[in-house]
């Protein structure tokens, strides 16, 4: 019986997700006794000719990390679908938009002007220089991908069979997904490839998390030392790990910090940030609505805490209004 | 909901609004306002929660995704919640809801939650109106579609390949 064929590919995505499959380390080796990597562009030398002179369905299983946001992305993301029979969101870019899915809170127009335009980076450009589609040359026209006015994740550009969650995927679900590939045991498609239980009920610290509402102040990580032990929560910390899909090992936890939410929502919830606000809300400590405002208040930036990796796989998908933000279009 | 509603295609724009009434104040409230045949604009769409403290915010959320220019939430006044606090915790996370959509390019006042109890069918009638009169005045909320899929002009792998191969490995 010849072995599944697997790749890897990315898109938008800042690699660690591929650094999370060479975390498998010596495991990676013996996959590949019965798996064959016919594509993973980050550890070995593959170029998109390669990928288009596969046949159509020829790999079984591509995981493909990253959020769509450039025509380059898109283009991938379709390849990809074509070539793979089945079709693995990896990573939460991939599945919610992750961190680079923040710039749905922002136009493209701005973005480009604080990058290319502002001298923020100290890299102004002179005349204000942008990157353009197709550029003449004496040797012909070369060309850049161009970037799209909203960050997107892979479900919304094509059809996706699985999730395999995480900022970056645990190695240990990754394992798991690989080995099942083998033994042919995958649940069927469009199932989350990670436990459906929130983090909290899992975590060392769920002892001394407080049963009903505890949040009288709000500390920031760096305000405040850390007791190794207790509920962040029960500190003052903000932790998403009531909403927060488990299935991490708790890395962050151990490392004494609180979830982030990397992981995304359990089966049952359509929005990760409206949950993981939900969620934080109900622990404010207080029956007094002047105290309850203004304790909320603290929190700097709601978006970036509970939408910090799944703006683009949200409800309200990114910021309303017109092209330069703000309010109703007229 | 009539399309005609929002599209502003030659008829004054009128606001959609999705209410939630809590089942112990506020939506008796409302039946109040209708037995005694108060008159007053018919732009809300009431959805009845037991308590305002069963609001979601993702209700909140998925109304002004599927096409409300505004959400009203209705609960009992402080200290008169059938379930003793439920109003006070709608209000725990409306708080901050009201700071993130606002993050989000949406007007704050598309949000409004008043305590109205089951004898207040004026109040209702007056949180309607002026709701309705500033929505008239924001305008209609537009949100870009969701992006899919099938609107990314993707060609699928033709269905017979898939069907061939019957399911995972």
């Amino acid at each position: 019986m010849s072995k599944p064929k697997v790749g890897f590919t990315w898109c938008a995505s800042c690699g660690g997700c591929d650094e999370a499959v060479f975390d498998l380390a010596e495991d990676l080796l013996q996959f590949a006794d019965s798996l064959d990597i016919v594509l993973w562009p980050c550890a070995m030398d593959f170029k998109r000719s390669d990928i288009e002179a596969m046949q159509d369905g020829e790999m079984s299983f591509c995981f493909a990390s990253g959020a769509i946001r450039s025509s380059e992305d898109r283009e991938m993301a379709a390849l990809c679908r074509r070539k793979a029979r089945w079709l693995v969101a990896f990573g939460t870019c991939a599945h919610l938009g992750g961190v680079p899915g923040l710039a749905n809170l922002d136009s493209r127009e701005s973005l480009l002007q604080t990058v290319y335009g502002d001298a923020l980076f100290g890299n102004a450009s002179p005349g204000q220089v942008r990157p353009q589609h197709a550029t003449e040359v004496p040797e012909g026209t070369v060309s850049l991908p161009t970037l799209d006015e909203s960050v997107k994740t892979l479900g919304q550009v094509v059809r996706v069979d699985y999730v395999l969650p995480g900022c970056p995927p645990p190695t240990r679900l990754i394992a798991a997904a690989l080995a099942a590939i083998v033994e042919g045991t995958l649940p069927p498609p469009s199932s989350v490839l990670a436990p459906d239980v929130a983090l909290c009920k899992q975590c060392p610290r769920i002892e001394s998390k407080p049963d009903g509402p505890l949040l009288r102040e709000l500390r920031r990580p760096h305000e405040h030392e850390i007791d190794p032990e207790q509920c962040f929560l029960a500190q003052g910390l903000l932790c998403l790990g009531p909403a927060t899909r488990d299935g991490c090992d708790h890395a962050c936890i151990r490392g004494n910090m609180p979830c982030t939410g990397c992981l995304g929502p359990t089966s049952g919830t359509r929005d990760f940030g409206a949950a993981a606000l939900s969620a934080v809300a109900s622990l404010v400590d207080s029956h007094d609505e002047h105290q309850i405002a203004a304790l909320v208040a603290e929190i700097p930036d709601p978006a970036g805490t509970f939408y910090r990796y799944s703006l683009p796989g949200s409800m309200l998908h990114k910021r309303a209004g017109g092209p330069a933000g703000g309010g109703p279009r007229p | 909901m009539a399309d005609t509603e929002s599209s502003g295609n030659g008829k004054a724009f009128q606001p959609r609004i999705v209410a939630f009434f809590c089942n112990w104040c506020t939506y008796p409230a409302s039946d109040l306002a209708g037995a005694s045949r108060m008159k007053y604009a018919a732009n809300a769409r009431v959805i009845r929660l037991m308590c305002s403290g069963r609001l979601d915010p993702q209700f909140v959320l998925a109304a002004l995704r599927e096409g409300a220019d505004g959400v009203l939430v209705g609960g009992c006044p402080a200290g008169d919640c059938h379930f003793q606090d439920g109003n006070i915790k709608c209000r725990r996370r409306f708080e901050l809801l009201l700071r993130l959509v606002a993050q989000l390019g949406i007007e704050p006042e598309r949000l409004r939650l008043e305590w109205i109890s089951a004898s207040e069918a004026e109040k209702l009638r007056d949180v309607v109106e002026e709701m309705v009169k500033q929505l008239k005045e924001l305008g209609p909320l537009r949100l870009e579609p969701l992006p899919r899929p099938e609107n990314a002009g993707v060609s699928e792998l033709p269905s017979a390949a898939v069907a061939a191969d019957g399911g995972p490995p």
